[in-house]
């Protein structure tokens, strides 16, 4: 539209005016009250992860501060005394919460696929006792981790099982616990393989129980490695259950699984941090490092597994 | 015109003014011999998802080694109707499927019959190309692995892919990652993979409507290859395609009740290409093919 052509008629003068108005509000810069309040709102997002940011990182650092001037070899290589704090560790606290992180992810891993697997593949959504177990598998992950305890103090240390105070009873217990986080992202993953490729698998003459095992499980494994991520986390630092199936013992020797006494990290860093002198409270921070350098590690493994299977679509 | 003067002349009923023809190029250069022996019998057949119907009562004979298509408007059924003659009807609960299937004059949902049998003798090829997230080698060579069939794994491979009409394309990277293709690739790959586990019938079910029309037109050629070895049923939404490849064609339309509460698809006319696309018997049909009702 030339600015020289001048339209004739006042209808005509209207409708160019109102054109270029709106070409201007489609090309013109953002209005000003848009501006500022996209910058708040982006402003207060940011906020709120700055403090959830701080909270950890405040947590990191008091625990780095006080436990640096404990930090040595010796907190992997000696045992644990209440005597002689320059010389104190946590080596059987260690054996024993690797010990039983491997059982429980041995435990874990076959049940929680096994039952992610039958509730998307097998199971009859329609079914009341099918529409039960879903619910309450939702429910089990919220349940308070003591209860775990009693459980496992009723059922496996003494009752049916009745192994008494050792540390596979210990991984038990935490495997009850975690189990439901494994079962949910399973769930998940196996959910998010396409019907399609199924569709191709069974098209083809498989089985469904081939089409499960050679097309549906690997392309789930990222999601399933992220659900036992989730529940290694929280298994190495559960303290409550364990106290009541037999970690509260103060150890010195090297636990072995099925026999004797045994103890875990958080267990032991407790009993350091309730004692009332200096150098325990150090030994306890230099405890919560050294757990926090063991979860890093196992997430690592898993986080390198996962990436290995990663499939794109 | 000659052709339809012809018919016109000698015993067509006059479907009305107008001539039906639609302007084809075929691929073929002869029709099949209605005397074949027969891969499918269909007789008063009918689908139904729970209380709703699907399709009804649809007679029809599929003869080998021809492609027959199954044209209709959308909603009409075809696609209920293909996943039947493989079974895979099945893997929806609550589908019910009434009325005779025969395939080589057995009973395809006798009481002993294994779907997953059944599937190996009847492959599929899906409207949107569905690749594995595996390499190309290892996509053509899964349905082999899982059906044990002996031989050189390679050897198996390069043959299905070359029958497939891809093999110069991927020869140099059986390795890549299937979703690297493009669709066009990748639904010859597919067609590929059901290739490989040597069955008897092939169904499409609107296998280029993803695709451009110049892989439509590869894929085209192919299945006028294919035809040799395999029997073809084919499901799909352009005409002119049916028109082209066909040696059979079938014609479904939608059917309300009069509530237009349940639709169901049923089968209006079942004839040679030739006669469905220029002569058809139904004035329902002739409205289809020349465009008159969509």
């Amino acid at each position: 539209m030339t600015e020289s052509a001048v339209p004739p008629t006042e209808r005509a003068r209207f409708a160019v005016a109102g054109a270029r108005a709106n070409v201007a509000a489609a090309l013109g810069s953002q209005p000003r009250g848009d501006v500022i309040r996209n910058n708040l709102f982006a402003g207060l997002l940011l906020l709120a992860i700055l403090i959830a940011l701080a909270g950890l990182v405040a947590l990191l650092a008091q625990a780095f501060a006080e436990g640096a001037p404990a930090l040595s070899t010796k907190l992997i290589t000696e045992p644990p005394s209440t005597i002689d704090t320059a010389n104190a560790g946590f080596r059987p606290a260690l054996i024993g919460s690797v010990v039983m992180i491997l059982f429980v992810i041995g435990l874990i891993v076959p049940l929680g696929v096994g039952a992610a697997v039958y509730l998307e593949e097998y199971a009859d959504g329609t079914k009341w006792w099918n529409r039960v177990i879903e619910l309450n598998i939702q429910n089990l992950a919220a349940v308070p981790s003591i209860i775990y305890g009693i459980l496992g103090l009723g059922l496996i240390v003494r009752g049916p099982l009745d192994l008494g105070f050792v540390l596979f009873a210990g991984a038990m217990t935490l495997a009850l616990l975690v189990l439901p986080i494994v079962i949910i992202a399973g769930r998940e993953a196996i959910r998010a393989v396409p019907p399609s490729i199924r569709e191709g698998s069974l098209a083809l003459g498989a089985t469904q129980w081939q089409t499960i095992r050679r097309q549906v499980l690997p392309a789930a494994i990222p999601g399933v490695a992220t659900g036992v991520i989730l529940a290694v986390s929280r298994a190495l630092g559960e303290t409550a259950p364990l106290l009541l199936v037999g970690a509260t013992v103060f150890v010195t020797a090297d636990p072995t699984p099925f026999d004797g006494n045994y103890s875990a990290l958080p267990v032991q860093i407790f009993q350091y941090a309730t004692r009332p002198q200096e150098e325990f409270q150090t030994l306890a921070a230099a405890g919560i490092i050294l757990m926090l350098v063991v979860l890093i590690a196992m997430n690592s493994v898993a986080i390198w597994l996962r990436n290995r299977y990663e499939q794109k679509w | 015109m000659t052709r339809e003067e012809e018919r016109t002349q000698d015993s067509a009923p006059d479907v009305g003014a107008s001539h039906p023809s639609v302007a084809i190029e075929t691929r073929h250069t002869g029709l099949r011999p209605s005397s074949d022996e027969k891969v499918f019998e269909l007789k008063h057949l009918s689908v139904h998802y729970g209380d709703n119907p699907a399709v009804k009562n649809i007679s029809m004979d599929v003869f080998h080694k021809n492609i027959t298509a199954l044209i209709g408007p959308s909603g009409c059924g075809k696609s209920t109707l293909i996943r039947c003659l493989n079974r895979m009807n099945d893997l929806v609960p609550s589908a019910r499927v009434e009325g005779e299937l025969l395939y080589h004059g057995e009973d395809l949902y006798g009481p002993k019959v294994d779907p997953v049998q059944v599937r190996k003798m009847i492959g599929m090829v899906f409207q949107k190309p569905n690749p594995f997230p595996k390499s190309i080698y290892d996509n053509i060579a899964f349905g082999p692995r899982i059906l044990g069939m002996k031989g050189d794994m390679d050897e198996i491979v390069e043959k299905a892919l070359r029958k497939g009409a891809i093999w110069d394309e991927v020869k140099d990277r059986l390795d890549d990652n299937a979703f690297g293709m493009s669709g066009g690739q990748q639904q010859r790959l597919c067609i590929a993979r059901c290739i490989a586990v040597e069955p008897d019938v092939i169904l499409m079910d609107e296998p280029c409507s993803a695709l451009d029309p110049i892989s439509t037109g590869k894929i085209e050629d192919l299945m006028m290859e294919l035809k040799e070895n395999y029997s073809i049923v084919i499901v799909t939404h352009n005409m002119q395609q049916a028109a082209r490849v066909s040696d059979r064609t079938a014609f479904l339309i939608v059917e309300l009740t009069a509530d237009e509460q349940n639709r169901w698809g049923e089968i209006v006319e079942y004839d040679e290409t030739e006669t469905i696309f220029t002569n058809p018997a139904d004035k329902r049909t002739e409205d289809y093919v020349t465009g008159k009702v969509g």
